[in-house]
């Protein structure tokens, strides 16, 4: 049922925009396309194929990733509380990203550098954590905190030497995250990493359960956590690190789309992981229309994820569905 | 007490266990026949501890199908340090686990696959917190895990059947569709038993199961673990309550500072001198008669009313 609200929800999102078109004469243009033939109005045709198919595929595709990726995190750490930017995948690509923007390099650079500085920050959580010996899961999470720390601070020297009339903007609206720029050449390198991810993520479903009754017992029922633990980090970083890298710091999703689901479907990872990949990107689709469709200027979609998230998540728990116990 | 039924059935628990005792028999007859059989569980010298701080400094010990092992001693002693050293939880500093006359584990690290361990022991944790509320048929079913094809794989029906098996052999399969988390502390725990005979185990290992539960629940989860005991498991159990150990044990190891104390029966073991030796606690142990004319062996904390003792 999901998965029809998904398809509905998308083919609503491809008629909904500022070049407005009656969805028959959208259906034409797709014929028209589907047919090889010329389009028949070419300013919808750009504005449905160039602008609305990729932003509503990488939309679809972050909302997707990020749920999936907080999801695990929360039961991996056993914490319910716990979003993908803990092991500071996002802090480290906001970083790599103020650097691309402060050295004036290209847009296809501000997402390589995004990517590559996730990667790292979280890459030396890890380290950080064999280093330093002792509870595994609070090591990562202390090693977290320290890195998101060291990178945020990074990011604040990055603003503090910036231009301010011409730079400054551009990071700051960056960091509140927005898909205003995605192209169809965005869509493609997302697709490999975010493949890798989810597969990464989704084989290891079982063994999320028992990881969520603690180390010890998951090792006592036969799983091998250091594995477990290493792959689902590595694809939760994938999936984060390729999410900001095209869209910006998207937060709230990763942390409350598991919960809804959740609560929809209970804490079974086998059956909560594929259906919050469906809820969050119905999620952020709905919220990405708002962001492109309710004011004349763009509002970044990081600010409405938080400020519609709120009271839906309220309306969610309000009606007490079988969430937290 | 004055249950003559209920006195019955507890004279019936604290006799040594029938069948148990016939299956050791039958082994050491059919071993001086033949060669000895190995045992089914063999601790040998098993060092362990904590980074480089050694807690468990040498336990020695075999247990057989159907013999429940109680491991008393006081809080920090290295029990608990002692079963997670034996399911490979803590590393080893030395010794070894064989299971059937194999080394499953040795101071080198696993010699037997994390399936093969869990296949061959079931930990039975006490009751704990969980974050998210799981359904007791999705508890249990994670005690399949060690018999699934591989690590992507999930359960098949024929696993559910098994989970379904396990929990119908505690008598709670009613409660197959609750909330974990909305259960009571009894529930729990027999929802964790229930978990442990899913991963249809060799040798189920227990820490304090009872230690969080009232009156009624330790009672109701002890039985259950005797009968299990029967059913040809081996079962080790830490406990700090000695008269858990009368109630269930036929074999039992008294630790002290990380080494064993004293190890033998229940009657050897479970004495007012070791008592007072390992928790520095007076106490009496004494054979109650009940109304039908049978004897339990018991423990009576004696306070200073009794002894006489001056304050300290």
């Amino acid at each position: 049922m999901l998965s029809l609200g998904l398809v509905f929800v998308c083919a609503v999102s491809f008629l909904l925009g500022r070049y407005f078109a009656p969805p028959a004469s959208v259906a034409e243009e797709i014929s028209r396309l589907a047919l090889g033939d010329a389009a028949g109005d070419p300013k919808l045709a750009t504005a449905l194929f160039n602008i609305r198919f990729p932003r509503i595929v990488v939309v679809t595709l972050v909302g997707m990733a990020l749920s999936v990726a907080g999801a695990s995190y929360q039961g991996m750490f056993k914490n319910p509380l716990v979003s993908p930017d803990l092991l500071g995948a996002s802090a480290g690509a906001s970083f790599g990203a103020c650097l691309a923007l402060l050295l004036n390099l290209g847009n296809e650079f501000i997402q390589i550098f995004a990517f590559v500085a996730g990667l790292a920050a979280v890459g030396l959580v890890m380290l950080l954590n064999r280093v330093v010996r002792g509870d595994a899961l609070l090591g990562l999470i202390l090693g977290g905190i320290l890195v998101g720390t060291l990178f945020t601070s990074g990011t604040s020297i990055i603003k503090l030497v910036a231009d301010a009339d011409d730079k400054l903007p551009a990071i700051t609206f960056w960091l509140m995250g927005s898909f205003a720029g995605v192209t169809l050449n965005d869509v493609l390198p997302l697709f490999v990493p975010m493949a890798i991810g989810f597969v990464l993520v989704l084989t290891q479903r079982w063994n999320l359960n028992a990881m969520s009754f603690g180390e010890d017992e998951a090792r006592a029922l036969g799983v091998n956590t250091k594995a477990v633990r290493a792959l689902v980090i590595l694809g939760a970083t994938l999936l984060t690190a390729s999410s900001i890298a095209v869209a910006g710091v998207i937060g709230w999703i990763g942390l409350v789309v598991p919960h809804l689901t959740r609560a929809l479907v209970g804490p079974n990872y086998r059956i909560l992981l594929p259906t919050t990949m469906l809820t969050g990107a119905i999620f952020l689709l709905i919220v990405d229309n708002f962001a492109r469709l309710l004011y004349s200027v763009e509002i970044p979609i990081g600010l409405l994820t938080s400020i519609l998230g709120v009271p839906f998540f309220i309306f969610i728990y309000r009606k007490n569905l079988r969430g937290w116990s | 007490m004055n249950n003559p039924n209920g006195a019955a059935r507890i004279h019936g628990e604290v006799l040594p266990n029938p069948e148990a005792a016939a299956t050791n028999h039958e082994a050491a007859a059919s071993g001086c026949r033949r060669v000895a059989a190995p045992p089914l569980l063999s601790v040998n010298n098993l060092r362990t501890g904590y980074h480089r701080t050694e807690v468990v400094k040498g336990i020695s010990f075999t247990a057989e199908r159907g013999d429940f092992v109680c491991v008393i001693g006081a809080n920090g002693c290295g029990k608990t340090t002692a079963l997670k050293g034996m399911l490979g939880i803590l590393p080893l500093f030395g010794g070894s686990v064989d299971v059937g006359g194999r080394e499953f584990l040795s101071a080198g690290g696993h010699t037997a696959t994390a399936k093969e361990f869990a296949r061959t022991f079931a930990y039975i944790p006490q009751i704990h917190g969980l974050p998210f509320p799981f359904l007791v048929s999705d508890v249990v079913l994670l005690g399949r895990t060690p018999h699934l094809r591989s690590s992507v794989s999930s359960p098949s029906d024929a696993d559910k059947a098994a989970a379904y098996m396990a929990l119908k052999t505690l008598g709670i399969e009613s409660i197959a569709g609750s909330e974990y988390t909305a259960l009571s502390g009894g529930q729990q725990q027999l929802v964790l038993i229930a978990r442990a005979l899913a991963q249809e185990p060799r040798i189920l290992i227990m820490d304090e199961p009872t230690a969080s539960l009232d009156f009624g629940n330790q009672q109701l989860v002890l039985d259950r673990m005797l009968d299990l005991g029967r059913e040809g498991m081996a079962v080790i159990m830490v406990t700090h309550d000695p008269a858990h150990v009368l109630h269930c044990a036929n074999k039992v190891i008294v630790m002290d500072g990380g080494s064993v104390l004293r190890e033998g029966t229940p009657e050897e073991t479970i004495t007012a001198e070791i008592l007072e030796r390992i928790y520095g606690a007076r106490a009496a142990v004494t054979t109650a008669r009940l109304d039908d004319g049978s004897e339990v062996r018991t423990v009576v904390p004696l306070s200073r009313r009794h002894t006489g003792a001056p304050p300290s």
